[in-house]
């Protein structure tokens, strides 16, 4: 495609290519951010026998519009004694980056923005600094509420990283790349979520907890402090973090698809699985970790403080650990690592 | 392309620089450790610009993503004041227009008179592999965990003896009564719970 | 204890609840009224927006006894009373703050000739505060608006009272 480009329009073919890829990404995510939360009113609103939205336009299709405009059109209060630029950045930084993590994930063979070698550490990266939206919100917006909420926050996501990145240990070693691609070219056989199944649901679970969704949203529980670290913000401010943390979600999802439930790969290496385009599989298997995300949300009450410090350092840290000791020695003893040179 | 990357290398720089700076004359500390991870991230993509990717991430997960964090918390907790008489009076002014000046003389005796010994290049303990076959963190790897494997498991050693001080220091035999989970989760219906069908007028001893 | 390791670990309380919500989500059948469209019943001891009431002959019922403005515990009525042309005591202004009422009922109890009674109406939501300092000409109009209603409400309730 590149190439293409570069004759149609010369050496900046190259800035041109980039700049569709990243509309071509951004704008179905936002989309999908909207239908997301749409998706997330009704099912909830089905297990709690409602029936959710469905008043603007047919079955309720156009309130994630609707709520858009609200929001837009609502009136931007900033808190006195509030650290105005900091306060204004925090839900960009949030927002941005959510979007920019999207740079690394590979929808099909190929089908990647960049595709870097150190694409996990990218996304480890990415998701570590998003911590940074959330605590200068909290101490910005000067409210003990959202400082409160955010303080929560970093500790909880700090916390989950560090077991999130020991599982994601276990599965580099297996694939023997860190690039998103390769790591689902080695699952052609077999996913790693069927090798490394305890590992999966420990990811599942730990991906909750670094994004605050229920049942660890405690940085935003709503019975305690409100609404934690975005209190203070209303109109486009609550929009961008709304639109960022459901966007970290759907990424979340997309990692956790690229790890361990092969990606753009069909189910089964045969006839009516391979009809299908990759990129419809990876969607749908998208779809799946997002409706497990819903479905918590509708299943689980939340956590205690420190229930959830216990569960991160006390089962989650050991369990990764050992799991993942035992997958280096697994490999060492039978001879099955990958090469590790590329 | 050269010139795209010479212009990302200067975005880049320019914006370290700058952001350093910041760092030391913002007046709220917490907007200093802000820009301070400014400068880790974009020093991170100097790092990408040198083709070492890995230490760019590293640094960015580390330093941005776990250290400064710490710095942040601690920060915000404080609740200095810094406006106040302390930072601008004359003496603070003094040492630490002292503590610059033998600092930057420092800086200039090294440049001046640092030279690189011929010999030092055969006295690594491992050359540089060829990077056109191996990506970076491969190469990183190999040499961290064969050549050098003995320091970089004595850092891990001294990381571990700092850990277990931290915890020695503040841990204390709890007096207050302690949450055990697992027991609780343990318990059965069985024994816990006991129905009885009480009579009326009569009731249950 | 055996047994319970092994539901901690195999997660088997969070799978049965997943279970039971899917269920929820499948099989249930939605209780939510559409609201504008579809309304809950209402008893008739419902305590909605006042009415004053009027006799057959279209004589107000109000004597400005003040019995309602005694009792209101949350002090919303405010009642003037003078004789009219024709002798009669009568009110000259009887106000009521709605947003101040509580919607105890109490006013109705205390009333002796049933000239101030709740209605079964909720629906009458404003969009400025004043509309909601309901004048003696509103509270009027209300109970000429909702009179059968009314009627039909404290026939029901009479066995009870």
């Amino acid at each position: 495609m590149a190439e293409a480009m570069q004759e149609l329009f010369g050496p900046a073919g190259v800035w041109i290519t980039w700049i569709l890829q990243c509309v071509a990404i951004v704008a179905p995510l936002i989309v999908s951010v909207a239908y997301l939360t749409y998706v997330e009113r009704k099912v909830i609103g089905a297990m709690q026998m409602r029936k959710g939205p469905n008043v603007v336009g047919p079955l309720g299709l156009l309130q994630p519009f609707a709520d858009a405009f609200k929001l837009l059109f609502k009136e931007t209060i900033v808190p006195t004694g509030a650290d105005r630029f900091v306060f204004f950045m925090a839900p960009m930084l949030t927002l941005l980056l959510a979007l920019v993590a999207w740079a690394v994930i590979p929808f099909q063979e190929g089908w990647v923005v960049s595709n870097i070698n150190v694409g996990m550490l990218y996304i480890l990266a990415v998701s570590g600094l998003a911590i940074y939206g959330v605590m200068m919100a909290g101490w910005a917006s000067n409210s003990r509420y959202a400082f409160l909420g955010s303080l929560r926050s970093a500790a909880q996501m700090i916390s989950y990283e560090v077991s999130m990145g020991l599982i994601i240990i276990s599965v580099i070693l297996t694939a023997g790349s860190m690039n998103l691609t390769d790591i689902v070219l080695a699952q052609k056989g077999v996913w790693f979520g069927v090798i490394h199944f305890p590992m999966f649901v420990l990811f599942v679970i730990s991906i909750m907890a670094e994004t605050n969704r229920v049942p660890f949203d405690l940085p935003q529980s709503d019975a305690e402090i409100v609404a934690g670290f975005h209190v203070e913000y209303s109109a486009m401010g609550f929009a961008l973090f709304y639109l960022g943390e459901y966007a970290n979600m759907i990424l979340m999802s997309g990692v956790c698809v690229v790890l361990f439930l092969g990606g753009w790969l069909p189910p089964l290496d045969m006839a009516p699985f391979t009809w299908i385009p990759g990129i419809v599989w990876f969607f749908l298997k998208m779809a799946v970790i997002l409706f497990v995300y819903i479905q918590a949300r509708a299943t689980l009450p939340r956590y205690r403080y420190d229930q959830l410090m216990r569960l991160g350092w006390k089962v989650f840290l050991p369990l990764s650990l050992l799991w993942l000791v035992l997958t280096a020695s697994v490999l060492f003893f039978t001879g099955l690592w990958p090469e590790y040179g590329a | 392309m050269t010139l795209a990357v010479d212009a990302v290398f200067y975005l880049f720089s320019i914006v370290c620089v700058v952001s350093a700076l910041m760092v030391v004359v913002s007046r709220n500390p917490v907007h200093s450790v802000l820009w301070m991870i400014t400068v880790f991230i974009n020093g991170a993509g100097l790092f990408v610009l040198l083709n070492a990717e890995f230490l760019a991430m590293v640094l960015v997960i580390v330093y941005a993503g776990a250290v400064a964090i710490l710095f942040t918390f601690v920060v915000m907790m404080l609740d200095l004041d810094f406006t106040g008489p302390a930072l601008r009076s004359k003496q603070t002014l003094l040492v630490g227009l002292a503590v610059g000046a033998v600092l930057l003389g420092d800086l200039f005796v090294m440049l001046s008179e640092w030279s690189v010994s011929p010999k030092a290049e055969a006295l690594r303990a491992s050359p540089t592999p060829d990077l056109s076959t191996v990506s970076n963190t491969v190469a990183l790897s190999r040499i961290l965990y064969t050549d050098y494997i003995f320091l970089f498991q004595t850092a891990g050693l001294i990381l571990l003896v700092a850990m277990v001080g931290a915890v020695l220091l503040t841990f204390r035999r709890q007096r207050h009564q302690r949450q055990d989970v697992s027991v609780q989760l343990a318990r059965s219906k069985s024994e816990t719970l006991k129905m009885n069908r009480v009579e009326n007028g009569k009731g249950i001893s | 204890m055996f047994k319970r390791l092994i539901k901690t670990w195999l997660l088997t309380d969070i799978v049965s609840g997943f279970w039971l919500t899917f269920r929820y989500m499948t099989v249930r059948p939605k209780v939510t009224l559409n609201y504008p469209y579809e309304k809950a019943p209402l008893s008739h001891r419902f305590r909605g927006e006042h009415c004053l009431r009027r006799y057959e002959n279209g004589e107000e019922r109000c004597i400005s006894c003040k019995l309602c403005e005694a009792v209101c515990p949350a002090q919303a009525i405010t009642i003037e009373a003078s004789p009219r042309a024709d002798g009669s005591r009568r009110t000259t202004r009887y106000d009521l703050d709605m947003t101040k009422c509580i919607f105890c009922g109490l006013c109705e109890e205390a009333c002796p000739v049933d000239a101030i009674v709740m209605g079964p109406n909720y629906e009458y939501s404003t969009e400025t505060r004043e509309e909601l300092m309901y004048s003696k000409q509103k509270l009027l109009a209300n109970g000429d608006r909702w009179e059968p209603v009314l009627v039909m409400r404290l026939e029901k309730d009479e066995p009870y009272r």
